[in-house]
């Protein structure tokens, strides 16, 4: 009896990794598909990534995607990263608040947050464009950032921080030698969730980038809403390809951060 | 470092500047009859609000929303709560780790990509249309896209490793020796599903059911990819008040009533998630 829902259980499991992952895989199959009517079975070709390189809109749009997300990644990590800190070091009255303000970004859909900035911005008289992209990215990614060095600071004993400073070390020699080694590993695998995190973004550059100069999320966007070719197949397959290779790397900094 | 504030203030600054103030305004814009920007004239008003009690098309579709969030999350609980069992109590080892990655991996990649993608195998003509045709004798056409099923189905593949996360955190938690003690006793497997197994994974289940709920609800990206016409919810309505119509104190009016919705289901929830951390 065991034996037989044990199977069933393993079955299950392995029907849904396929749910997840065959829409995948057909999209990857079509990309390299030579008929742009989807025509099967696949007659293999390379024409639609050949057709990509000469795609001047996406081309720039992914550069747009690659620098912002770069951007939002060095500001949310050295930001974030400081904050956790302060959290775990100090106790002090609305410390909690603090810690509770980190989920609204994350727990508002992003439709509300996303027209808020837009509206918001637009008051101010900042213009729809990267840099407002790059503020409203920043602030998605900064909470995620504290949640996962604070994860890795619970484990930190503070003796070795008072221990160097017993030895004559200065604040900023305890930090670089001591503090910031230690958090390393939680910080690297926070800086690739905030590049993930911008990358990967939809909602809010959908509303903050300017009209024509936007991100790639948004110009694939675009592209499906005109009618979908196999150009945007190629381009998805590529983003994500990338994508998951680099939540692999995450999965593995983020358990050899646990097991040290 | 002498005080928290230093290495507080810069991350809460931007988080307050770009997040908390953009949510206040947009509470603002929501109460006036026009955006109070380069001189156009503007009253506080409660218009806005009662556009959407005035026109039952609005509720109607907020109860749309509120709907397709039921059913996917139904259908997510449905799907993954087996399977966050089965990777938590019956496999082991290294077949464990890589078949969580595997999970959890398509969640972490770009999800309006994964959205499209079944727009390719949805379609007419396409992948399924060709499957089903392949394995049945006589001719049927399968076209799902731009129907309310494609929407269920892209976004229940969007969120359902949501539920398996959460609930295999709790799952993995529940002492294998309550079960034993339970067996021992003589109780049934039925009763030890519904007695332990299900009571304490409970929190954990939850959790992953108002991570699921609450962007669904506010969707409009899926039903505009996969829906077509039948893709018009309250999400969608609010994305055209502000890129299409142009009514921003409208929109940000509707906004405000889903933020309120969400507020009132995390607060609802809020008990049961403190459990599970």
């Amino acid at each position: 009896m065991t034996a037989v829902l044990n199977a069933i259980g393993r079955g299950w499991l392995i029907l849904t990794l396929a749910f997840l992952y065959l829409p995948i895989l057909v999209m990857a199959a079509m990309s390299f598909n030579a008929s742009p009517f989807y025509r099967l079975p696949v007659e293999f070709s390379t024409r639609w990534y050949a057709a990509l390189m000469g795609n001047a809109a996406l081309k720039q749009a992914a550069w747009n995607s690659v620098w912002i997300a770069l951007v939002t990644t060095a500001i949310a990590t050295a930001l974030g990263t400081a904050a956790a800190i302060g959290l775990h070091r100090h106790r002090f009255p609305g410390r909690a608040l603090l810690q509770a303000a980190l989920y609204p970004p994350i727990a508002i859909p992003w439709l509300i947050t996303g027209t808020a900035m837009l509206v918001f911005f637009y008051f101010l008289g900042i213009p729809r464009g990267s840099p407002a992209v790059v503020v409203g990215h920043v602030a998605l990614a900064i909470p995620y950032v504290v949640i996962v060095v604070g994860a890795r600071l619970k484990g930190f004993d503070p003796a070795l921080e008072e221990a160097a400073r017993s030895l004559g070390a200065r604040p900023w020699q305890v930090a670089a030698w001591v503090t910031l080694p230690y958090l390393a590993p939680a910080v690297i695998a926070a800086a690739l969730f905030a590049f993930a995190v911008s990358f990967d973004q939809f909602v809010i550059s959908y509303f903050l980038a300017a009209p024509g100069d936007t991100t790639l999320p948004v110009e694939i966007y675009a592209a499906i809403r005109k009618g979908f070719t196999p150009e945007v197949n190629a381009v998805s397959t590529i983003v994500i390809g990338l994508s998951m290779a680099l939540m692999l790397l995450v999965a593995r900094l983020a358990r050899f951060g646990e097991v040290r | 470092m002498r005080g928290p504030v230093p290495l507080l203030a810069p991350a809460y600054l931007w988080l307050t500047l770009a997040v908390f103030l953009p949510l206040s305004a947009m509470g603002f814009f929501s109460l006036v009859s026009d955006i109070p920007v380069g001189g156009r004239a503007w009253t506080l008003t409660l218009d806005n609000y009662a556009e959407f009690l005035a026109r039952p098309f609005y509720a109607q579709l907020l109860w749309r929303s509120l709907e397709l969030g039921a059913v996917v999350t139904g259908l997510c609980l449905l799907i993954g709560a087996p399977c966050a069992w089965v990777l938590a109590r019956t496999i082991r080892g290294r077949w464990r780790e890589a078949l969580f990655i595997l999970v959890i991996l398509p969640f972490w990649s770009n999800g309006l990509v994964r959205v499209f993608s079944w727009a390719i195998a949805l379609r007419g003509g396409g992948v399924l249309d060709w499957a089903v045709n392949a394995i049945l004798p006589w001719d049927v056409r399968v076209n799902l896209m731009f129907s309310w099923w494609a929407v269920v189905i892209g976004l229940v593949h969007s969120y359902l490793p949501y539920v398996i996360l959460t609930g295999y955190v709790a799952m993995q938690a529940i002492d294998q020796r309550l079960i034993e003690a339970a067996r021992s006793l003589g109780a049934s497997r039925r009763m030890i599903l519904w007695r332990i197994v299900l009571p304490l994974s409970l929190p954990g289940l939850a959790a992953g059911a108002v991570l699921v709920f609450v962007p669904v609800v506010g969707s409009f990206m899926e039903p505009r990819i996969l829906g077509g016409r039948a893709g018009t919810f309250f999400g969608t309505v609010i994305e055209d008040q502000f890129t299409a119509v142009f009514n921003w104190p409208l929109g940000a009016a509707l906004s405000f009533i889903l933020l309120a919705v969400v507020l009132a289901v995390l607060a609802a929830a809020a008990p049961i998630l403190r459990r599970s951390q």
